[in-house]
Formats: C-alpha cells, structure tokens, sequence
C-alpha cells in the first residue's frame, strides 16, 4: 500500500490525522481509515504540521467534531474541507 | 529501526507463539519475581535524603531514591506516603533496602513494612547520631547488603510471573493511532497469559469515562471505577479550577503534538487497553493487587513521574510507556519501554525510545506486528536490556501528595 498522508480512526470521523511531515496545502492526500483500511483522496488546504487534523467535510461552528468514532469537542468557528483543525477552531465540552 | 523490531517481534511470536514465553528473573522469598536485583537507600523525608546520597556514593552498586516529602503529613495522604515507601522497598525489582529517616519511629513502619516480603532490610534514625555516624553505620550494612545481592542468580520464569504497567506521557495524535494500540495489543495477548496489568490516569479519561466504565469486568467494579473518575471531578477539578483546564489538559506539549481537547487525549489514551482486557478491579494509588492474575485500573495523576512511582510501589516490575511527542522518563527501580509511532520523534530524538512503532503510520507495520515487537522489547528487558531510560539515568522518584502538610 502507498504511503498515506492522511489516517482516520472511524468511518464516522469528520477529522483525520497528517501522518507526514512537511505537508504542504494543495497536496491531494492519500488518505486511509485505519478501522477497515479503506481509502479516499483529500485535498489540504493548509500547509499542515504532522500530528495535527484537517477537517474532511465542511464543519458550521457548533458541531461536534467527530474522532474514534466519538465526541471530541465542538467547533467554535468554521471550518472548510481540508483546513486545519486545532485549538484555534475546535473547544472541549468539559473545561 | 522500525523494519528491526518487527522482524524481532515476528522471531519471538513465531518461536513462541505467545504460548511458551519466558523471561530470566530473580524469584524473592514472598514468590514475586523481579528483573532488576536493586539495593536501595531509601529516605523516609526529606531530610535524610543527603545521607542516603551519602552511603549510595560510598557504596558501589547500591542507589539513592531521595524524594520531596515525609515531614508533617497526616491522614490519607500519610498512609499513602507510607505505602509508596514500602511498596518501592517491596518491589521484586529491589533486592535489600536500607531505610534511613530523620527519627526512629517513622523509619521503623518502613522498615517493618517491608519486612514482611522477608528481603533484607535495616533502618537508621539521624537524630541523636548526625549524619555522619548513620552514614557510616548505613554503609557497612549497605555494603553487605550489596554484596549478597550480587551472588543472587536468576532463574527462568513462566511469562505469567511478569507484572506489566502502562501509562503514556507526552502524547500526541500518532499515541492514539500507533503506540497506544500497540500497548492494548500486548496486553490482549499477555493478560490471557496470567500476567497482571495496571493502567490508570484518572484525569486523562476524561471524555472516555463511558467507555472506560463500560471495560470493567462487572457492573459492581464500572460503578467502582465511575465512583472514583467521578469524585476526581468534583472534589479536585471542580474545587480548584480557576478558569478551565484547556492550558493544563491537554498540555502544551500535547497540543504542540495536534491534540486538541481532553476527550481526544482520552480515547487515545484508552487506547492501551485492547480491545479485549477487562478490569477486574480499581486500586488506590499505590495498592497491590489483591484478586489474582488480570487488568486492573489505577486511581493516579497524569503526571508521568507520579504514575510510574505509584504502579512501581504497587509491585509491578515493568513499565510500558507510549509516547508521541518524547516524553523521557524512566524510574529507578522499574524499567520503562518508551514506545513512539510519531516518526518526527524518532528523528529528532530517538535515543529516548526502546520501540520504534512509527511503520503503522506509514502501514508497513500492523499494530499485532506492533505488539509483537514489544513483547519482545518486554522480554529482552526483563532478561536484563537496559532500556533506553536506564541507559541515560532517569531515575524519577515523585511522590504522590493529596494535601498541604500540617
């Protein structure tokens, strides 16, 4: 199998992981479901450091954002397919 | 390194087949099996912690374990500073202890409270002496203790006299995809082996209370557990937050790593339990176990430091520790396998990691590959490797301290 750049726990999932580094926006992402290895491509819209997420769909600024198949917190503004997704657009719901 | 360990880990697993594994061990009196053959010089405060330097410098092979506290505690978080103490001297890991305190009475509840693994142990009061004159009649016991200790042999021991910790430290997105699951894997296959396990971190479930609840292996020991997650909550967090916790959990090195909340962390961190292994009780910090070969669930911080303390003073001799973005702690009497998966980690730092796990972001290695590498890391340390940790000298020692001293 290819390299991916991009891994998603859960079909579910609205966000995925860089898997590389130095990923550069308008790289259209290999990108793999690690729950039953199926794939898709994405293109980023960001430059994107490893470790961090890129929104799969379009998220409007109060969903809840999707990972492991479960909640991981909600989305304090929007955010656009295959932009980058962390502390500046997404909040906890418990602190 | 990574093409190595899966290569290590398909040797070991089509040797064994996970079904004869054994490990080189030292057997103590009390049954316990240990794969390090320690002589501590063990404070009882503060205070004495310059005289145990003291006699682990004069004595060749004997360590010092000094810590912050021991003076004018009381009540729950006395008995916990008493049961990190003994549980650190009774760890099959550490063959003789010397104790020394800044009084007798103090000194002699540890004393005795190791004692009863019927290990070598000898305790030294300061007051009314001074250092010097308990340095010296430390060192001559130190040195016989150091000594026995040497000619104690190993013998060959089934896997299931292993007990394995866990605990993950700066974690990032690739501890929940790679070195976590790596961790669960080991102990899908090791736990039906009759090892004992322990995880815990009770901060860091947070967000996967509901899963976590729901892996207790009845519905008495989930409300056990969602008892003590829950009390957490009201007791520490709520009583003493100021703002939110979004600066201390995740930590700055977490989200440095692309973790974004605390619910994130937690599933990632839940990651090491498998997906099989249920827990069949909850301990309070530093408690042995007491139902039998199995997984259990810790009440500890997420500290690093504070958690491998506590699982280390509760017996177990082997510490699996995931991390993402390099944590590099180690303990001075229990090994600590680092395991990362984040590529950029191993790079710029990877002298820190015993197994290097990164290929299951690339997909050339799967996560039962994975977990039969570090089974393999486990074994070859408890036979003696030194792990990374051991190798670079991280020996932190940290206390666990519920409240102010009086």
């Amino acid at each position: 199998m290819a390299v991916p750049q991009l891994l998603v726990h859960d079909r579910k999932d609205t966000v995925g992981v860089v898997v590389i580094e130095g990923l550069k926006k308008g790289t259209d992402m290999l990108c793999v479901v690690t729950h039953d290895n199926s794939s898709f491509k994405l293109k980023s819209k960001m430059d994107v450091p490893i470790g961090h997420k890129v929104a799969l769909t379009d998220i409007k600024k109060g969903d809840t954002i999707w990972k492991y198949g479960q909640d991981i917190g909600v989305a304090k503004a929007k955010i656009g397919k295959g932009e980058h997704v962390h502390v500046h657009n997404v909040k906890t719901k418990r602190w | 390194m990574a093409k190595k360990s899966k290569k290590n880990g398909k040797a070991i697993a089509k040797k064994n087949g996970h079904s004869d594994l054994t490990f080189l061990g030292w057997r103590r009196k009390n049954g316990r099996v240990g794969v390090r053959n320690h002589v501590i010089i063990l404070p009882l405060d503060d205070l004495s912690n310059s005289a145990c330097e003291a006699v682990a410098n004069n004595i060749k092979g004997t360590m010092a374990l000094p810590h912050a506290y021991g003076r004018l505690q009381f009540g729950e978080d006395l008995d916990l500073h008493f049961r990190t103490l003994i549980g650190t001297g009774a760890n099959p890991n550490v063959a003789a202890v010397v104790v020394i305190g800044i009084e007798d009475g103090w000194t002699k509840r540890v004393v005795d409270g190791i004692a009863k693994t019927g290990k070598p142990v000898t305790g030294f009061g300061i007051e009314g002496h001074g250092d010097i004159a308990t340095i010296a009649k430390a060192s001559y016991v130190a040195k016989q203790y150091v000594q026995m200790a040497s000619e104690l042999q190993r013998e060959e021991c089934d896997i299931a006299d292993l007990w394995v910790s866990t605990k993950c430290g700066e974690s990032d997105t690739t501890t929940g995809l790679a070195s976590c699951p790596t961790v669960g894997n080991m102990y899908d296959k090791l736990i039906p082996r009759g090892i004992y396990g322990v995880f815990g971190e009770t901060s860091e479930i947070t967000g996967a209370e509901h899963l976590a609840k729901a892996r207790a292996i009845n519905k008495k020991i989930g409300e056990k557990w969602y008892k003590v997650w829950k009390s957490y909550q009201d007791d520490v967090i709520e009583a003493h937050k100021t703002d939110d916790l979004s600066d201390s959990q995740p930590t700055k090195g977490n989200i440095a790593g692309g973790l974004t909340t605390i619910e994130e962390k937690a599933l990632g961190n839940l990651e090491k339990i498998g997906r099989e292994c249920k827990y069949i009780d909850v301990l309070a910090p530093a408690e042995a176990p007491r139902k039998g070969k199995g997984l259990y669930y810790m009440d500890t911080s997420s500290a690093a430091a504070e958690c491998v303390t506590l699982m280390a003073a509760a017996g177990y001799a082997v510490h699996t520790f995931p991390t993402g973005q390099g944590n590099v702690i180690g303990n001075p009497i229990v090994p600590v396998i680092k395991i990362s998966g984040n590529p950029k980690t191993m790079r710029t730092m990877g002298e820190h990691i015993d197994v290097d796990v990164s290929g299951i972001l690339r997909r050339d290695m799967t996560i039962p590959q994975a977990g039969d590498a570090l089974i393999d890391m486990i074994v070859r340390t408890a036979n003696g490797r030194l792990t990374a940790a051991e190798a670079l000298g991280h020996r932190e020692y940290v206390m666990t301290k519920l409240y102010r001293s009086a």
